[in-house]
């Protein structure tokens, strides 16, 4: 990757539609690499979600057409939330490929010309159609079915195991992994304070998050991201040619995709495919993945992980952007990616690891930098224009391996120290399909 | 000559003028003028429950039908049918589930796509049969928030008039 570029995410971009949102993306990146002009690039991979939002169909044709790039090729991806990350490694492969030299990878969502619980509704209408959108079925319902598990496995049968009344051990268990969650909505809305891209920057203590409007029990308002307007550029381009566009490209070294069955009621009961730091023993009596964690995340990350040569996460990698699209998910994600086991996600946030070091959370956050998660904000901060989301991951990564935030955000705050190499993730549909990327400096 | 549309700077009084007159103009911050019109969309699929169709057939007399595979040595149950297996990927045959069964998870919804808001608030479960390998999402109904847990035993109920939807049977705690 050499260059990328973001618009700020709104709740409505009226005076742009999304051909304007991609160019300003588009102009921004060629500004910001050297001798990058339009001939230089072979051709384009173009993301968004879905034709409902716009009422256009074959809406990526008239992006080509805009930014000027007839007749190159082409193609639209689309794969549900996480087609900016699909878009993404549509575009290294085009180049590992070596059908391209250079390639464009642009994506965009324009979610405001609906209101938004249709908004919800088309979103949910990305759930099947026969079995679970008739029952009023949408996505925050999901993911609370979700959670509610994932907190009865690891909350109810972990640390509240002793309390012998059932429901009572249970409302204790989601009254704190609510707290837990809400933690993690503090320290992405925080963060997104120093980062001028994002929709939603703002200080938050974890009862405002916990007393904000309820949604789908126990998922609040403000644990949730919003819907979006905003596009996303990333060029990719091989080794050869990426110095003449900058002296500090940096390098795909893993991909990863994994799948999983769109009704949560089909996900299987099985063993966990596991990691290095990982026993088969540590998950004698777990069924998984069930629906409390995402199988695909799990896939897509052993793959990506395989490939970049990395066997401890933790260790070998300093920093994650992932698809929070939900505080839960977020928290389900550290374990899917192996930042710490099954059943670890909530100490992970309370001894403080994905949080930043030298940002005041309002609470104790004693290992703070370990692996920062979400440094730009996240989904949850930044907003999630879905077909520009994962590729939104993967300029904000590239500026933080490039150590160029400060420049970009115009603050310095957010600029880790040196990183190596991050990843990046994004997510579709309860976790139908995940993919990961991870990302290495390519210069001294 | 007719008017210009009337001019806003605030969205959502361009999203009340459209309900009125279908025009409006919208006027940002940097003073960059939109025109902004309404778009009306609507359709009427044919849709057909294809090879589920016994499953929703069924709900209509009061019955509860999963799958089966019907490979000897595989047999996977399915609490919500597949025509072909999902482990093995051969055919399978109907089968009557039970109708009790126990809360897998569940969540209570205060909002919902446009089409569901006026039903809120309502609960959601994912429920789990004996005898069966995979859930089914219901709704379950006769029960507040704060009585819901995992494990929580429930019965189904069938809409005497159905409707060929999901919506046909939905689940209530056993009393």
């Amino acid at each position: 990757m050499v260059t990328g570029g973001v618009t700020k995410f709104a709740k409505a971009h009226p005076a742009m539609d999304f051909r304007l949102m991609v160019k300003r993306a588009y102009d921004y990146a060629l500004k910001d690499a050297s001798n990058l002009t339009a001939d230089r690039i072979d051709g384009t991979r173009i993301s968004y979600f879905s034709d409902h939002f716009s009422r256009q169909l074959k809406a990526a044709s008239m992006v080509q057409d805009y930014l000027g790039m007839n007749p190159k090729g082409s193609v639209r991806i689309e794969w549900g939330g996480a087609t900016g990350g699909e878009c993404f490694q549509a575009a290294y492969e085009a180049v590992a490929s070596g059908r391209m030299d250079v390639c464009l990878a642009a994506g965009y969502e324009t979610m405001s010309r609906v209101p938004t619980w249709k908004g919800n509704e088309f979103i949910a209408l990305a759930s099947d159609t026969n079995f679970d959108f008739p029952l009023g079925g949408f996505y925050t319902g999901y993911y609370a079915l979700m959670v509610v598990r994932h907190i009865y496995e690891y909350l109810r049968l972990g640390r509240f195991a002793h309390v012998k009344d059932e429901r009572e051990a249970q409302r204790l268990a989601i009254a704190e992994g609510s707290r837990i969650m809400s933690m993690v909505s503090v320290k992405n809305h925080l963060n997104a304070l120093h980062n001028p891209y994002a929709q939603y920057p703002k200080r938050l203590t974890v009862d405002d998050v916990l007393k904000s409007e309820m949604i789908s029990y126990p998922l609040t308002r403000e644990q949730i991201c919003t819907m979006s307007d905003g596009a996303a550029v990333a060029v990719l381009c091989d080794e050869a040619r990426a110095r003449e566009f900058t002296d500090r490209p940096v390098e795909v070294i893993g991909v990863g995709c994994g799948t999983d069955t769109m009704r949560l009621a089909d996900r299987p009961f099985g063993k966990v495919p596991l990691m290095s730091h990982e026993k088969a023993s540590d998950y004698a009596h777990l069924p998984y993945p069930g629906v409390h964690s995402f199988r695909a995340g799990r896939s897509a990350g052993l793959e990506a992980y395989r490939m970049a040569g990395i066997t401890d996460p933790n260790r070998e990698i300093d920093f994650i952007e992932l698809h929070d699209a939900y505080a839960s998910s977020e928290i389900q994600t550290y374990e899917d990616l192996g930042l710490c086991k099954y059943g670890e996600g909530y100490s992970f946030v309370e001894r403080g690891d994905p949080f930043l070091k030298g940002i005041d959370y309002g609470f104790p956050t004693p290992r703070a930098g370990t692996i920062p998660v979400n440094p730009s904000g996240g989904l949850i901060a930044c907003g999630h224009p879905v077909g520009a989301t994962g590729l939104m991951q993967a300029v904000f990564a590239f500026w933080q391996l490039q150590e160029t935030v400060p420049r970009h955000f115009r603050d310095p705050a957010l600029q880790l120290p040196h990183p190596r190499r991050g990843a990046i993730h994004s997510h579709a549909g309860t976790g139908s399909s995940v993919t990961v990327s991870v990302l290495e400096r390519g210069f001294r | 000559m007719t008017a210009r549309p009337r001019s806003f700077t605030r969205f959502r009084e361009v999203q009340e003028e459209l309900e009125k007159s279908g025009a409006a103009v919208f006027r940002d911050a940097e003073g960059v003028e939109s025109l902004i019109v309404r778009s009306p969309y609507s359709i009427q699929y044919v849709h057909s429950y294809a090879e589920d169709s016994p499953f929703f057939l069924g709900l209509a007399e009061g019955r509860l039908k999963g799958s089966r595979c019907s490979k000897k040595g595989c047999g996977f149950v399915y609490a919500t049918p597949r025509a072909h297996c999902m482990v093995c990927g051969s055919p399978t045959t109907w089968l009557d589930l039970p109708t009790e069964g126990r809360v897998h998870s569940w969540t209570t919804c205060h909002f919902g796509g446009e089409a569901f808001l006026h039903e809120t608030p309502y609960n959601l479960a994912l429920i789990e049969f004996d005898g069966a390998g995979s859930l089914l999402l219901v709704r379950l109904k006769d029960a507040v928030e704060s009585e819901l847990y995992v494990g929580m035993p429930v019965v189904a109920r069938f809409d005497p008039n159905p409707k060929y939807s999901i919506t046909d049977i939905w689940f209530v705690p056993k009393r």
